[in-house]
């Protein structure tokens, strides 16, 4: 186990004011990014060479990218870029207090009831204890069916050959500014292997590794599901992750290989400070399936778009997505279903809410490529809107080279009626808990598939920010 | 009946509220406990404008005119209020809630109807809603259904008598609750309207009804007919039956030219 008695030993966020207190160690992280701190984070993690000359490769391609100019307004976001540190060691990130954590945040823990020592953890100031003994049974039973659960720093140093084989496989630097970035400053994240024909029933929950190494800002997931394996990996939680940065840019690249079945579930509910973007996508062989559960709560600014790029006959994806924006939020969410071979079939149901000032944006590609015969995809995106001020835009993209597909798409936007919340009010059911009823109905279809108590945490969310809906 | 009215509506005013012209005009009327009053009256005449302005539907603009429920203004109070305290509106065209559950929505409803601090004990509601349904006859399954969500029209109306069977309130309005059912449905949903007064004949009753084939099923002790926002003649159950035979027609008449001779 790491060192969690070292880290609650640190001073607070000392990189941030520029000072280093004697006998500390000489990395020294700087703000904004060039090649020495790429050098710095590779020798930092003591990696092999080509890794080193994969992350510079990637800063050009990164430099040499424009902003771009769709989704959301990044308009602000090059002087968040020239502020933050690219790398922060994760016990640094650990070393603030609890009473720096923002009021609005704890209280937000507080009405969940979320546990104390979980609350520090989710707040960055405290490392989780409680969950290791379950943990370490889990482990234990992973490990003998061969399965590699780990952090991806660990990934590479442990697993070199199978870790170079697949990362950067599915999303190479080249396929966006962001992914660029990322590849660049990569830190923290999970590497998993699920061996042939091994089919898990526990799901693997990122909050056990939590302790180890923090999610970081530029996180990157490698996830390798052998022919015929079967799991579930479940990432975030629905309690706001604070965090004093303000961008957040992961990488996640799953291969989910011939016959095999994957289901990665995130919620995600970043402080409303956070500019997100991150780049997710799975490549799927013949007859393997793969799900994408997202959840996008928070932040201001998320451009994600879970995808699925069904490779091998009859492969199965499928994105189900809910979206929350809150006053002065735009999530600019949606699903990418990427037909290559014949008969394979795909699903995107997109669910968003918006709120106050909240904009939600449906983004969705759907490309069957000439070959790719007897594709079948539907689309299906709903927006709720919860106040007048509230704002929706659906840009479903079909790009189809095959005669023979069929392709379906369905879009509704609603507003949460007069009629409904006096039906509900007159069954004596306060204005703030009949919205809140109505929210919850809405995304009951998608939030039914989440593990229970994630399930249960969403719900109470959404009571929470429904709190002042009704005028 | 002798004590006072349960509810009573003195020189009621309304109107949509962004537009002009008052749609109730000068209602009066009492209920008092254990009575079923019937309203009748032909399209337009505002009927179902009161009984939403009764359970407070958000679109309208009382102008004029006082309500009080058990000697309470009840026009201060929100709907929500409103219900907690035992009013009870069964709709003409209930609104369907995607995703929520009949159960969930009931049990929220009971909740809120409990005195602050108060917690519902999810066994016996359970136990409630169960002995609620088999009253009723209906199938436990559709308590797992989404409110109204695809619901036949019968299935809606039914939906609604569940409801007051479950929130039991002390006064009852039924807005055309027979409206868009065949007599079979009407016959279910009107069998358990009768079963529910039985069972607590203290609870009052005010029927909205454009027909009179409801109160074959439903027997009023009171009959009021209601043309141009106004009660022009109360009475017995003959009154329907006599409304049945001559139409509308006679009283729109009759009110024409009561109000030229003013």
């Amino acid at each position: 186990m790491p060192q969690n008695e070292v880290i609650t030993d640190l001073d607070l966020d000392k990189h941030k004011y520029n000072f280093v207190t004697a006998g500390k160690p000489v990395f020294q992280a700087q703000k904004g990014l060039s090649e020495e701190v790429v050098r710095q984070i590779s020798a930092h993690k003591d990696e092999p060479e080509w890794m080193l000359e994969f992350r510079l490769k990637a800063l050009k391609i990164y430099n040499a990218k424009p902003m771009p100019t769709w989704g959301g307004d990044l308009s602000g976001l090059e002087d968040v870029l020239d502020e933050i540190y690219f790398y922060v060691r994760p016990q640094d990130r650990m070393g603030r207090s609890w009473d720096e954590v923002p009021d609005e945040i704890k209280d937000t823990f507080e009405k969940l009831g979320i546990p104390e020592a979980e609350r520090k953890v989710l707040a960055g100031v405290g490392a989780q204890y409680e969950s290791e003994m379950v943990y370490h049974s889990l482990r234990e039973e992973w490990e003998s069916k061969g399965v590699i659960f780990d952090s991806i720093e660990d990934g590479l140093k442990n697993h070199p050959d199978l870790f170079r084989e697949y990362f950067s496989t599915v999303i190479p630097p080249y396929d966006n500014k962001f992914a660029a970035l990322n590849s660049a400053v990569w830190s923290g994240g999970s590497f998993v292997y699920i061996p042939k024909g091994v089919k898990l029933e526990t799901p693997l929950q990122a909050y056990f590794r939590i302790n180890q190494e923090r999610m970081g800002q530029f996180e990157r997931t490698l996830i390798i599901c052998e022919e015929g394996a079967n799991a579930h990996y479940i990432e975030g939680c629905t309690a706001p992750v604070y965090s004093s940065e303000s961008f957040h840019s992961g990488v996640i690249e799953i291969i989910v290989k011939d016959n095999a079945r994957f289901r990665y579930t995130t919620i995600q509910n970043w402080s409303n400070n956070m500019y997100n973007l991150v780049t997710q996508r799975a490549m799927v062989g013949a007859g393997g399936h793969m799900e994408w559960l997202d959840g996008n709560l928070g932040s201001k600014l998320t451009m994600k778009y879970p995808s699925c790029y069904l490779m091998g006959e009859g492969a199965h994806g499928e994105i189900l997505s809910i979206a929350y924006a809150g006053n002065d939020q735009h999530q600019d969410t949606g699903g990418k279903v990427v037909h290559v071979a014949p008969r394979t079939t795909s699903s995107i149901v997109s669910k968003s809410i918006s709120k106050g000032t909240g904009r939600s944006t449906y983004r969705g590609l759907c490309k069957v490529y000439e070959g790719a015969h007897h594709a079948r995809s539907n689309v299906e995106c709903d927006a709720l809107l919860v106040n007048d001020t509230s704002r929706t835009d659906t840009y479903p993209y079909i790009e189809i080279e095959e005669n023979d597909a069929n392709v379906g798409h369905e879009a509704s936007v609603s507003k949460i009626g007069e009629e409904q919340l006096f039906y509900l009010t007159s069954r004596g059911i306060s204005g703030d808990e009949a919205t809140a009823m109505i929210v919850r109905g809405f995304i009951e279809p998608i939030a039914k598939e989440l593990p229970l108590e994630y399930a249960v945490e969403l719900n109470r969310l959404i009571e929470l920010e429904m709190e002042g809906s009704v005028g | 009946m002798s004590d006072a009215p349960i509810l009573k509506i003195s020189n009621l005013h309304a109107k949509v509220a962004d537009e002009d012209t008052d749609i109730l005009r000068g209602v009066d009327l009492d209920l008092h406990k254990g009575e079923i009053h019937a309203i009748m009256g032909p399209n337009g005449s505002g009927k179902s404008t009161l009984a939403k302005v009764l359970a407070g539907h958000p679109v309208y603009e009382v102008t004029g005119g006082d309500v009080t429920f058990h000697g309470k203004d009840l026009l201060a109070l929100e709907p929500d209020e409103r219900s907690r305290a035992g009013v009870f509106l069964a709709f003409q065209y209930p609104v369907d809630i995607p995703g929520v559950s009949i159960a969930n929505f009931l049990r929220t409803a009971v909740q809120a109807h409990l005195p602050e601090g108060e917690n519902l004990d999810i066994f016996d509601f359970t136990d409630m809603l169960t002995e609620r349904m088999e009253l009723l006859e209906m199938d436990p399954s559709f308590a797992e259904r989404h409110v109204n969500d695809g619901f036949s029209g019968g299935e809606k109306k039914r939906n609604e008598i569940l409801q007051m069977a479950v929130l039991q309130p002390t006064l009852a309005v039924l807005d055309e609750t027979d409206s868009g059912l065949d007599i079979d449905a009407l016959r279910i949903v009107a069998s358990g309207v009768n079963k529910l007064f039985e069972e607590r004949p203290d609870m009052t009753i005010l029927l909205i009804t454009h027909y009179q084939r409801l109160l074959n099923y439903i027997k009023p002790h009171h009959v009021h007919v209601m043309v141009e926002g106004r009660i022009v003649r109360s009475g017995g159950p003959e009154i329907a039956l006599a409304l049945e035979e001559e139409g509308y027609e006679t009283w729109t008449k009759h009110e024409e030219a009561a109000a030229t001779s003013v």
